[in-house]
């Protein structure tokens, strides 16, 4: 089968949030393949991150379907969504603040390896979970700040944990939502190199919420435009930066 | 380090348990000496309170649940058992075992309606079942809880070991028992796997639903646990007050659980044991101070205050709240070096 | 017939009751997220502080006495209501917990306070002859002082409404409740709305205070705390933060009390209230008025 003809892994039709009369997110249908690579742009507050919590189920659709591995998770609540394998970062940190910077891996490990409703066993005598956590800090290139707690870490590194979270869960699919959002350039590649590894090594579907063109063009298979809670086009990177409809919407023309 | 802390703890441990057959007198601290089943018995009703502020904060310092109901768990423990024992005479395995069944199904019935809100509606509401707990044992629904008369057990219900003054240092062990068993059934729970993701869940609950955890499902957990451990507090109370009265019903004596957790730190166990025991201790001998006759040669503006321990407590509580967030806990961790 | 409009209008008083209690907390909680834990001690404070001015000042005409006790009572509860806000609130912006925990602290103590100065017995409130007499209305024998008490809580109501559609603070309020992070953002002084805030809630509380020993006949410290947890029951059915949503459900929880209290059995009617609540949590997790609550 030819990468066209698989049945999209993520799927949504018609998706869209109503608050009282204002449509945040609008009739969105798109089709997202197993193993692509997909960069979400838009101007802020076209609906991006709105999107992605009716996709990961934080925020209950008002209409449309969510079809996720096959199955109508349009329902289903976030933990549900997460264990068929979509896994979600934020737009900004989220880890858990007062833990050390391991405990934070080691839950997301245990998380997606089980057992963690034990209450009777020790969560230190567990090694599978303890080994995953450390190999994902490593990989992120934390290992070395793995006692410390995860709020004293800079900004660069929470977002780097923000990644090793999601690393440990092993998802099918991922929604990156700025993962570079507030780090400093010099930091990004290493950033960027980390996704990567989710989306080779670790067999991952991305879809990735980026500003960064100059990023972005090496990155996606395919980006999708977003503009005034609508769903502009979804085309190759070449033929959206060609796109004129994509071109007015980010010029502000009224259309 | 931690060898040390275990050698303290051990050390602390033998003396508690060897507090009966030690007959000195501590001037200041008792007025008898420490073997006087006065005394015996204030410091059994100090664990009693220091097991139900470690439940406490089981749920709000590990979890971050804000409940203001928790004194109905306690009350459920209190009044299933004497019921059981008086008004249905049906022995004591057979009262603990009812007392059990309750002490689990209430929390999971209430706690699963309960945790369908967050934060301060969650509080809201487990202030409003708590509520309605105090208005039923008030109505004495079939002459069952006394109402405001309370419950006395009738002697005969119990080995006759567990009755009268003489005995008073047995039920001193068993208040022990129940603060070594709740602490090491606590510290397992939070050192557990699940413990660990009610710790994540107080820290941003959120991502652990993203990651693929029900959060609502561990909460519940959390919540039963600790209402069991209350409840298992209230059983002991009974047995050391030879009754249950409707003050542990109350929403002042859920406050009183808060501050006890916040004077000892919050998300510290020993802590809050700490809290519970001291604020039991202070509450008892506030009462005194407020009966000293010293305190009656001053004007009322200042006799008046000295001489409500609530208005002490809570005083000490605000500035606590406002100067010192982590309790004595905090105060002594921020001392120490950072554990790893 | 005659019992039923008698209920009816004992349960529209009560819900008066709450509903100015609730109201304050409500918009507290809509405004700053607080749980005012405090609002009962504004409640008995106001009691008392009415008590205490009206035989302090013993006056010849049983009206101007009890005028003076309203404005006492009004006064004392948004003099406390403020100074808490100030004093021990706003330290605590950046500790949500922490605000609640310190107004728990302040009813503590408040409480600790009422009950040392004047004892645990109820005090008998004496009322202008008008107030303790009886209207007729359809057949029931009402006493003057309820009818007053829900005409008072109806005026507050309508002047709470008018002051958040019509005047600037009251704008600010409104939309401080919609989206506090927008108003601030605005360059909108919010701290101000909040002291407001409290200041009216606390007012109205303390009016309650007062009003209530009318209803009642008595005033005791332990009123206040029942009163502030059936005042966050009607809060959470009507929709925290929704001052109509409040309203309506303060008089739904009144009224539902007070037939079920007397047609089935004392303490039914609030047992049935909390019952009540679970109900709409289950049903509708928002209350009456409100979207999800946060
Ligand atoms: N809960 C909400 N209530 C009101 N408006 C919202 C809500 N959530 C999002 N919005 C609005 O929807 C728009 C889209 O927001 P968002 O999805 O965050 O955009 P983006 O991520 O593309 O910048 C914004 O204008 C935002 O203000
Ligand atoms: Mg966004």
């Amino acid at each position: 089968m030819s990468e066209a003809e698989r049945p999209p892994v993520l799927r949504t039709a018609g998706l869209g949030l109503r608050i009282g009369a204002v449509p945040i997110v609008d009739d969105v249908s798109l089709a997202v393949r197993e193993g692509e690579f997909l960069v979400v742009i838009g101007p802020n507050g076209a609906g991006k991150t709105t999107l992605f919590n009716l996709l990961s189920g934080l925020t209950p659709a008002t209409s449309g379907s969510v079809t996720f591995a096959g199955r109508d998770v349009t329902r289903a609540a976030p933990y549900q969504r997460a264990r068929l394998g979509l896994g979600r970062t934020f737009q900004t940190s989220s880890i858990f603040a007062g833990l050390s910077t391991r405990e934070n891996a080691r839950i997301a490990a245990q998380a997606h390896l089980g057992g963690s409703a034990d209450v009777l066993r020790s969560a230190s005598a567990a090694r599978v979970p303890l080994e995953r956590a450390e190999a994902a800090l490593e990989t992120v290139g934390l290992a070395h700040r793995a006692e410390v707690p995860a709020g004293a870490l800079s900004h660069g590194e929470k977002r780097k944990l923000d990644l090793a979270l999601v690393l440990c869960t092993e998802p099918r699919v991922v929604l990156l939502d700025e993962p570079t959002a507030g780090m400093a350039v010099e930091d990004i590649p290493e950033l960027v190199a980390v996704i990567q590894r989710i989306h080779r090594d670790g067999h991952a579907t991305v879809l990735m919420v980026e500003h960064r063109m100059d990023l972005v063009m090496g990155l996606a298979d395919r980006m999708a435009v977003m503009h005034h809670g609508t769903l502009l086009a979804v085309d190759t990177p070449d033929r959206i930066v060609a796109n004129e409809t994509v071109q007015s919407a980010y010029l502000g023309d009224p259309l | 380090m931690r060898g040390r802390t275990l050698l303290i703890a051990a050390a602390v441990l033998a003396l508690l348990v060897a507090l009966p057959w030690i007959g000195v007198p501590i001037p200041g601290l008792f007025e008898r000496s420490l073997d006087a089943p006065g005394t015996l018995n204030v410091l059994a009703l100090c664990f009693v309170f220091g097991t139900l502020a470690l439940s406490y904060d089981l749920l709000f310092g590990y979890v971050g649940l804000l409940s203001f109901g928790h004194a109905l768990y306690f009350a459920n423990g209190a009044y299933v058992f004497a019921i059981a024992l008086t008004r249905w005479h049906v022995g004591l395995p057979a009262a603990l075992a009812l007392t059990a069944l309750a002490a689990f199904l209430l929390p999971l019935a209430l706690g699963a309606i309960c945790l369908r809100m967050r934060d301060i509606p969650f509080a809201m509401v487990t202030l409003a079942f708590a509520e309605a707990g105090s208005i039923l044992v008030m109505q004495n629904p079939l002459g069952l809880t006394g109402g405001e008369e309370g419950l006395a057990l009738s002697a005969d219900a119990l080995p006759a070991a567990l009755v009268g003054v003489p005995n008073t240092h047995n039920l001193y062990w068993i208040a022990l028992a129940l603060l070594i068993v709740a602490y090491a059934v606590a510290r397992r729970a939070v050192d557990s796997p699940a413990g660990h993701v009610w710790q994540a869940i107080r820290e941003n609950e959120r991502r652990v639903a993203v990651l693929g955890l029900n959060p609502y499902g561990f909460k519940l957990g959390a919540f039963v646990l600790s209402a069991m451990i209350a409840a298992a507090a209230g059983v002991v109370y009974v047995l050391l007050q030879g009754g249950a009265n409707p003050q542990i019903t109350t929403s002042g004596f859920t406050l009183a659980l808060l501050v006890m957790v916040v004077l000892g730190g919050v998300g510290t166990l020993w802590g809050a044991v700490l809290g519970g025991i001291v604020y039991e201790y202070l509450d008892f001998r506030l009462v005194a101070l407020a009966n000293a006759p010293v305190l009656q040669a001053f004007p009322a503006v200042v006799r008046i205050p000295l001489s409500e321990p609530l208005f002490l407590l809570g005083l000490l509580f605000i500035v606590l709240v406002l100067f010192v967030p982590g309790g004595f806990g905090g105060l002594v961790r921020r001392r120490a070096p950072a554990a790893p | 017939m005659s019992d039923v409009v008698l209920l009816l209008i004992t349960g529209l008083g009560l819900g008066a009751l709450y509903f100015l209690v609730a109201a304050g907390l409500s918009l507290i909680w809509g405004l700053m997220r607080v749980l005012n834990f405090a609002h009962g001690a504004f409640f008995t404070v106001g009691a008392y502080a009415g008590w205490t001015a009206s035989t302090a000042l013993p006056s010849a005409s049983p009206w101007l006495s009890w005028s003076i006790s309203l404005v006492a009572g009004i006064a004392a509860g948004g003099v406390f209501a403020t100074l808490t806000e100030v004093v021990l609130i706003r330290p605590l912006y950046a500790r949500p917990v922490g605000q609640v925990l310190v107004t728990v602290g302040v009813s503590l103590c408040a409480l600790a306070l009422v009950e040392g100065t004047y004892g645990n017995d109820p005090k008998q409130i004496l009322l202008p002859d008008a107030l303790t007499g009886t209207t007729t209305i359809l057949g029931a024998a009402i006493t003057n002082a309820r009818l007053l008490v829900i005409f008072a809580a109806a005026l507050v109501l309508v002047l709470l409404l008018l002051f958040l559609s019509r005047t600037r603070y009251g704008l600010i309020v409104r939309a401080g409740v919609e989206n506090r992070a927008m108003v601030e953002a605005l360059g909108i002084d919010v701290q101000r709305a909040f002291t407001l805030v409290f200041a009216i809630g606390g007012m109205a509380a303390g009016l309650g205070g007062v009003l209530a020993g009318a209803y009642y006949g008595t005033i005791d410290p332990s009123r206040g705390t029942s009163m502030l947890i059936f005042a966050f029951i009607v809060t959470v059915i009507g929709g925290l933060g929704s001052i109509g949503g409040s309203a309506v459900a303060a008089v739904l929880v009144g009224v539902l009390q007070q037939f079920l209290n007397f047609y089935a059995a004392a303490g039914v009617g609030d047992f049935a209230v909390v019952a009540l609540l679970a109900v709409v949590l289950l049903v509708r997790p928002g209350g009456i008025a409100g979207s999800a609550p946060t």
